[in-house]
């Protein structure tokens, strides 16, 4: 220790020793979308709170449904639309291919994970579709937002969950693009796959979140009385 | 600077506690039964207050005069005692929880007991900026009422004669007699948004919400007029919407209700 | 390396402050990346924690300074009913016709002024501002964990609060549901009163704008807290204020999504013809509403679940701030460190569970009151916990008297003059008369408006230097701290009266009422002295503006403080630290450690201090 300190940097390394080796210590600050040293689970736990927050939201509105069925009167179910059940295979399958896709990228087979992931916006696509034709029926039935709390509930629950897997399949586009971006310019650094993996991470942490409370909601409004 | 601040502390704490024990604007004297028990869990709790108040300014005052930076040296590095935490923690969670316990026994006596047997109906329906005061009439029952039939100019609660119930219910509106010294069982309900009944030296208040029927019980114990004020901001005129209570002794109160009575 | 680590070296690192008192060591460190060159990049939608922090700050000040002109004219109103104020008139020309204020415009005034200063100032500047700025620098990060998400925060709130302003130009004007909104009022249009038609549907888009912000923001806060922390930044060498902020982003992040789901359920009922709130056979103006089945109640779960988590996110920021402000002008360690990390985190935990107490008048169960009621006064131990500790910090102390320990000092004895009097508050019993009245006016302005006020006056002139690097004339900030300590009191402590009398809040006058008319007096002097307290408020915003030109300039670390945003330049460089990393090596509040060379010793001291 006869260096003469001089820096922060000697300090570190008087310290806790020497920074460990590959952790970027340059390049890319300021300005970017993220510092460098952006531990990658800074994904994963953001994307845990956000589920957290968006937990409560839909908790808001179960316990005003909840509230709202306790006053009876005019609450009247609704019968599930049969293309409900088709919708919830579907959504329930997307969550298999993005499974699936991220085994794949983990196996750095990017282009195949690539491939599944596209798979499973165009299944998110095929249940957001598979929604609005449930919407059809039951206005084709007569049912409307305000024809009674349940029609009211089902049209909030089910716009609100699909504005939110609205946003996974932007977010599965944006990783797509981003995939496919890296992989053509950089074949893959170990540091790009290890971000690409955090992202696609957080991502599925998402959209089987997505899933997931889709099955409550179809549990919610129809089989739980 | 220092003394300055805890002359300024001081003052202001002598001036809240000369406000508050001055009474020189204070609350009504309370005419119902519950009403003292109110007032003296109030007294109770604003001296406990007042003691901490006290205490907490001066404290401060005195720290900021006696530790202000004088002369040489430095502050003590005290910065932990598990001993004074553990007490005073374990002091305020008494005082406060004792509190909170005392405090609920009018409350339950209020709102856990049902309206004793013998008790006046009266039913207090709210609307915009009016009373509308409903009693049951000689038959001891409310009439059935009916939305399409309610007219501010002759059925404000929506009477529906059809009802050989409703004939006999009177109707008066902004004005609340009641008899001194018995039980009252006001309904409370809502035209239209949340009001709340409020009358200052009854020490009772509770909201009238729409879509609710709202039970309270109380024994006026003096005679006199005296205000309603609604409690709950319910639109335009919420400032003036104004009903009168007239706690009236038995044969007084059964004469008002007579001459309110359809002939 | 050499000229960028000199201000890093170890004389820095206060083994000898003269080269820091003497501002000779201030060279910029350059960054490794140079900041974006464009204006609008730079300033605008700059992705810059501390550029933002600043946008929030400026968003607050100016929203302030609206709240308060709208509160004085509530003010005017209350003190004098009748009298005509052509001049002022100019500014509402449609609202204040002739230049009196109506009753409505009253009722429009108190919800806006409610709306602006909860979310845009309480929430926006010890929040969005301090902690946007602070948080980042004070865990050791270069930035916040998603800077662009903290950008969208920022114009997201920007956007909220410019379509809450937008609710005074529309027809009807600003609605007058206050700043509750309680259903059925504020959900069957504008039959119930005026400005309940578009004015109250931008209300709602308002606060669902902010919503989305808050949240975007609390992820970034909670995700910097926790992992972008530098080296030795345990979690237990956090500052006050960083434990106040991240515990304020959890509750955001959980509270807000309620008041959205509320939200939404409100537009739908009244735009969709939906009755989630609406109860059926409604009556309003003679006209039957169609709606059915809905409760009133409902909303008020839900608002309040919100609200109550709500408060604390105004105050605790401010607890932070004074934690932080007391230790550094104390010389002194803050007192019981842990034992304020859990005040903290206890009264976020049961800040979500009392949210009844605002509901115990309303209908709801009274054995749940009861519940909500002890759970209410428990709330009260963590809160003197934490003032205990400030009082025990003082003890064999130090005290300079700055500026901002003036408004840490006139925090705590706010805090708790406003924090007694919710213990009335709590008890069932005792809220049945105090319930809506002046009491509770003069209880959470004191606690949650002037308390918060003051921990963001307190951080506002200790960090000024850092901010700007000129610090803010002190004989303006004394006088200011005292006309404003004084007028506060004067404003509030006679409105406990007015509560007890039985004045219920949100009345334009008091001439309805025979048992109010004899408060009138009490009026007058309650809005003599809010003139003159929003008079010193001039003081501020002339001394802060005057400050950021011509303040004397200040050095790295005027304060002597300890923390890591006093280890960099003032004002900091684009990306905080340089190329360097700070490494921790102690707590945050080591003052007056026995055996120092100095009364204070920065958190990136080396451990053992090395032989002089």
């Amino acid at each position: 220790m006869a260096k003469p300190i001089t820096s922060l940097r000697d300090f570190e390394t008087i310290a806790v020793g020497p920074r460990p080796p590959g952790r970027p210590e340059d390049g890319g600050r300021g300005g970017k979308e993220q510092p460098p040293n952006l531990p990658e689970g800074s994904y994963r736990l953001a994307m845990l709170f956000a589920l957290a927050s968006i937990g409560m939201l839909f908790l808001g509105f179960t316990s005003a449904y909840i509230v709202r069925q306790g006053l009876g009167g005019d609450w009247q179910p609704l019968d599930p639309p049969a293309i409900l059940w088709a919708n919830t295979l579907m959504l329930l399958g997307s969550s298999v291919t993005l499974h699936r896709s991220r085994t794949l990228l983990r196996r750095e087979a990017i282009r195949e994970g690539v491939r599944w992931l596209s798979l499973t916006m165009v299944l998110g696509l095929l249940f957001l579709a598979g929604q609005y034709g449930a919407w059809r029926q039951l206005v084709a039935q007569g049912v409307y937002l305000n024809t009674n709390p349940h029609s009211s509930f089902f049209y909030l629950l089910t716009a609100a969950h699909g504005v939110h897997v609205l946003g996974g399949i932007l977010g599965l586009g944006y990783i797509t693009l981003r995939g496919w971006r890296w992989r053509l310019i950089l074949m893959g650094t170990p540091d790009r796959l290890k971000h690409y993996d955090a992202l696609v991470g957080a991502a599925a942490l998402y959209w089987h979140f997505m899933d997931g409370l889709w099955v409550y909601l179809f549990i919610l409004l129809f089989l739980w009385r | 600077m220092g003394f300055a601040l805890a002359l300024v502390i001081g003052v202001i704490t002598l001036g809240t506690v000369v406000l508050f024990a001055g009474r020189f604007w204070w609350f009504p004297e309370a005419i119902s039964e519950h009403g003292p028990s109110i007032d003296r869990q109030f007294m109770l709790t604003l001296t406990i207050i007042g003691i901490a108040f006290i205490l907490a300014q001066a404290t401060l005052a005195f720290f900021i005069v006696r530790y202000r930076r004088q002369g040489e040296g430095r502050a003590s590095y005290w910065h932990d005692s598990p001993r004074l935490e553990a007490l005073w923690t374990t002091i305020t969670a008494v005082v406060f929880l004792s509190l909170a316990v005392l405090g609920q026994r009018v409350w339950a006596k209020l709102h856990l007991n049902a309206p004793p047997p013998g008790a006046l109906q009266v039913e207090v329906t709210a609307q915009q900026f009016v009373w509308n005061i409903r009693y049951p009439g000689p038959d001891g029952k409310f009439g059935r009422t009916r939305t399409e039939l309610i007219n501010d100019v002759d059925n404000p609660v929506g009477l529906d004669f059809t009802d050989p119930a409703a004939q006999d219910d009177i109707v008066t509106v902004n004005q609340m007699a009641i008899p001194v010294n018995r039980d009252i069982h006001v309904i409370l309900r809502s035209k239209d948004v949340i009001h709340s009944f409020w009358v200052p030296p009854l020490r009772m208040k509770q909201d009238a919400v729409p879509g609710l029927a709202i039970n309270i019980h109380f024994k006026a114990v003096k005679t006199g007029q005296f205000e309603i004020a609604c409690a709950e901001l319910c639109g335009l005129t919420h400032h003036r919407m104004r009903g009168f209570l007239l706690v009236l002794s038995e044969p007084e109160f059964e004469r008002w209700l007579q001459q309110r009575a359809s002939p | 390396m050499g000229a960028s680590s000199a201000p890093f070296s170890v004389s820095a690192q206060g083994k000898n402050p003269r080269i820091l008192k003497g501002g000779k060591a201030m060279t910029q460190a350059t960054a490794v990346h140079e900041a974006p060159k464009s204006f609008i990049r730079r300033y605008i939608f700059s992705t810059d924690h501390k550029v933002i922090g600043l946008q929030y700050l400026f968003l607050a000040m100016a929203a302030v300074a609206i709240g308060i002109v709208l509160s004085l004219y509530m003010r005017l109103r209350l003190a004098w009913p009748t009298e005509r104020w052509p001049l002022l008139g100019k500014l509402f020309p449609n609202a204040m016709a002739g230049g009196t204020i109506s009753p409505e415009f009253y009722l429009s005034l108190v919800t806006m002024h409610g709306t602006i200063m909860v979310f845009f100032v309480l929430t926006t500047a010890p929040l969005g501002g301090f902690g946007n700025y602070f948080l980042p620098i004070q865990v050791g990060a270069h930035d916040m964990a998603f800077p662009v998400l903290n950008m969208l925060s920022f114009w997201v709130t920007l956007a909220g609060f410019l379509v809450l302003m937008a609710a005074f130009f529309v027809s009807g004007g600003a609605p007058i549901s206050g700043w509750t909104a309680y259903a059925p009022l504020s959900a069957v249009g504008e039959i119930a009163g005026p400005g309940l038609g578009m004015g109250q549907n931008l209300w709602i888009l308002s606060i669902a704008l902010f919503c989305i912000a808050s949240l975007l923001g609390a992820l970034n806060f909670i995700t910097t807290t926790l992992n972008l922390r530098t080296k030795g930044m345990a979690m237990t060498r956090l500052p006050l204020t960083v434990w106040a902020w991240f515990t304020t982003a959890v509750l955001a992040l959980l509270a807000f999504p309620v008041l959205l789901a509320g939200g939404i359920l409100l537009l739908l009922d009244r735009v969709a013809g939906t009755s989630f709130f609406v109860p059926g056979g409604l009556i309003v103006s003679d006209k039957i509403l169609p709606h059915k089945g809905g409760s009133p109640l409902l909303w008020q779960h839900l608002f309040w679940f919100f609200g109550h988590p709500e408060v604390y996110i105004a105050i605790l920021p401010g607890m932070g701030i004074t934690s932080h402000v007391l230790s550094t002008f104390a010389r002194k360690p803050i007192f019981g460190y842990r034992a304020m990390v859990t005040a903290i985190f206890a009264i976020g935990l049961l800040g979500f569970l009392v949210w009844g107490h605002h509901m115990f008048v309303s209908g709801m169960s009274p054995y749940s009151a009861i519940a909500f009621s002890l759970l209410t006064l428990s709330i009260g131990v963590p809160s003197a916990i934490k003032t205990f500790n400030w009082l025990a910090t003082l003890y064999k102390a130090r005290i300079h008297f700055t500026v901002p320990m003036l408004f840490a000092l006139g925090f705590v004895s706010i805090f708790v003059t406003g924090g007694l009097s919710g213990i009335v508050l709590g008890q069932t019993s005792l809220d049945i008369p105090m319930h809506d009245t002046y009491f509770v006016v003069a209880h959470f302005h004191l606690i949650m408006g002037v308390a918060a006020i003051f921990g963001i006056f307190a951080g506002t002139y200790y960090w000024f230097p850092k901010i700007f690097g000129r610090m803010m004339n002190d004989a303006l900030g004394k006088l200011h701290f005292w006309l404003t300590f004084i007028g506060i009191y004067a404003i509030f402590i006679p409105m406990h009266i007015l509560g007890i009398a039985g004045h219920p809040r949100r009345y334009a006058e008091t001439a309805g009422f025979d048992f109010l008319t004899p408060l009138q007096p009490i009026h007058v002097f309650i809005t003599i002295a809010a003139l003159i307290t929003a008079g010193a408020q001039l003081l501020f915003f002339f001394n802060f503006f005057w400050s950021i030109w011509k303040g004397k300039k200040a050095e790295m670390n005027p304060w002597r403080a300890t923390t890591l945003e006093w280890t960099i330049p003032s004002p900091p460089p684009h990306d905080n630290f340089g190329p360097q990393t700070p490494v921790v090596h102690r707590g945050p509040y080591e003052y007056s450690v026995p055996g120092a060379a100095e009364d204070y010793l920065l958190q990136t001291a080396p451990p053992a201090p090395t032989k002089s």
